[in-house]
């Protein structure tokens, strides 16, 4: 897993308090990982935050699961 | 005289749980049997660095764990969710869940839940997630600004919290009149049950200013105590001469009020029954009371009348007097209210052991007065070596003392000239 999964994987677990077993990549924040809609914004911001990216509102609204973080933050890195 | 009061109507409102944490610590009993024992709960301020401040003594909440009186707040609350409430809901959220699990009351199904309600303030509210959020903002990083500020610093999401928690769709309010918050609540909470709106209320607040803007800002109001700075134990000292300012407490105090039938139904243990509750307003100066404290005598004579009752039939006070030049004219109200009976009165106050937990005072006080009630003793007024004046009225020095108590009256007074009074009897 790259380093940029493994940090995000980290902040999930750390900002949703669960087990890290269950932030698989498609795991959902909302429907698997219980967050509600402020804890999604402020995942959003803790990504921002440690990765030095900016995530516009259209586009974090579409970041609903894991993998969708991980690969967004990857793209905004290699541009 | 006028019947207007709680006792008149149909339904009685009684006391059938209760929560407490303050700096003596967790837990109803604890705080009692070293209320009692004439402990306090003071030290010098260890949550952030005080020694630019004037004022350096505080009554902080201990840390520690739980079986030891202490908290830990990952017994109580998810660290998930820490994050998303101050401090004061957190004080708050624990002293409920003792007050809730003491009362018994587990309302199973919907319509149970619709009848239970939540009424818990607090004078200031997150005042620590405010002043971190400003700096924030200050640094120019408004946008990293964490979504759970807002509802981590509005003073009714303590209410909302317990109502969550446990499901209780009833009323959920919240008081804030400044030090006057904890029996406001217990009382107006009181009436909810009593007019109908509920059967069941958690009650009470919650509150935790020690905290640099909390100490600044009173420290600025010429309110706290700055003498005693090595001597944390002896800064509270209510009525005494030397006195020179409150100490800032945290913590919070619940009860859970239940109307009388419904107690009575469900087998609960019943603690004490709210006979009686008045409020007035100074109409005077934003922080210092009028002379003679008249708003207290008429809070505390609204109070009387609403019960029915004449100063001959109560027989502990527990004071507002948080060791300021105002104690006396409190004292003034008192002696003035109560006349002949002044002689036989106990009043003390207990913020010598606790320091003044702003809204959450008014509930912890009204549990410390019914407990006196149920073991028949005075807590004792710390630090009282030289009273600046005589009376008539037993303030209880240094030691507490074993009195027959079954109606007391418990008194709040709030900046902004706002003045609540209790009375609770023995069932």
């Amino acid at each position: 897993m790259s380093e940029i999964a493994d940090k995000v994987k980290k902040i999930v677990v750390e900002h949703l308090g669960v087990d890290e077993s269950k932030v698989t990549p498609d795991a959902s924040f909302i429907d698997d990982l219980g967050a509600d809609s402020l804890d999604t914004v402020e995942l959003v911001m803790a990504f921002e935050e440690a990765f030095s990216v900016e995530i516009p509102e259209d586009a974090a609204e579409k970041i609903t699961t894991v993998k969708d973080a991980i690969d967004y933050i990857e793209k905004q890195k290699a541009a | 005289m006028q019947s207007t009061g709680l006792t008149s109507g149909q339904r009685r409102v009684v006391v059938t749980g209760m929560g407490i944490v303050s700096p003596l610590g967790l837990g109803v009993e604890r705080n009692w049997s070293r209320l009692v024992a004439g402990e306090n709960g003071f030290g010098r301020i260890s949550s952030f660095d005080a020694s630019d401040l004037p004022a350096q003594v505080a009554g902080e909440v201990p840390a520690g764990p739980t079986e030891s009186g202490g908290l830990t707040l990952s017994d109580w609350i998810p660290v998930k969710d820490q994050k998303k409430m101050d401090r004061f809901i957190h004080l708050g959220l624990v002293a409920a869940t003792e007050a809730v699990e003491d009362s018994g009351w587990k309302p199973e199904s919907e319509e149970d839940r619709c009848r239970t309600g939540v009424m818990i303030g607090a004078g200031i509210g997150g005042l620590q997630t405010i002043y971190e959020a400003s700096v924030t903002v200050k640094e120019g990083r408004a946008r990293r600004l964490s979504p759970f500020f807002i509802p981590s610093a509005l003073i009714n999401l303590v209410s909302g919290h317990v109502s969550i928690k446990y499901g209780f769709k009833g009323p959920n309010h919240s008081v804030v009149t400044a030090c006057a918050t904890g029996v406001h609540a217990i009382g107006d909470a009181a009436r909810m049950i009593m007019l109908g709106d509920a059967d069941v209320m958690v009650a009470g607040g919650a509150e935790a200013a020690v905290c640099p803007l909390g100490i600044a800002g009173f420290c600025s109001a010429k309110a706290l105590s700055t003498h005693f700075n090595d001597e944390p134990e002896k800064a509270s000292r209510p009525w005494d001469r030397d006195r020179d300012g409150f100490v800032m407490g945290e913590g919070a105090g619940i009860v859970v009020l239940e109307e009388y039938e419904h107690a009575k139904a469900r087998g609960a243990r019943i603690y004490a029954e709210v006979i009686g509750y008045g409020m007035s307003g100074d109409a005077h100066h934003i922080t210092a009371p009028a002379a003679g404290h008249e708003g207290a005598f008429r809070a505390m004579q609204n109070a009387m009348r609403s019960a029915g009752l004449t100063p001959a039939d109560i027989q502990y006070v527990n004071a507002h007097g948080t060791s300021t030049m105002a104690d006396d004219l409190e004292l003034d109200a008192v002696e003035r209210l109560f006349g002949d009976d002044a002689r036989n009165l106990a009043m003390s106050s207990t913020k010598s052991a606790t320091g003044h937990l702003l809204g959450a005072a008014g509930a912890v006080e009204a549990i410390y007065s019914i407990l006196a009630i149920r073991d028949n003793v005075a807590p004792p007024t710390l630090n009282l070596d030289n009273p600046s004046r005589e009376s008539v009225i037993d303030r209880i020095a240094h030691t507490a003392q074993e009195r027959k108590i079954d109606t007391i009256l418990s008194n709040s007074f709030g900046f902004g000239g706002t003045n609540a009074s209790v009375i609770l009897r023995g069932v």
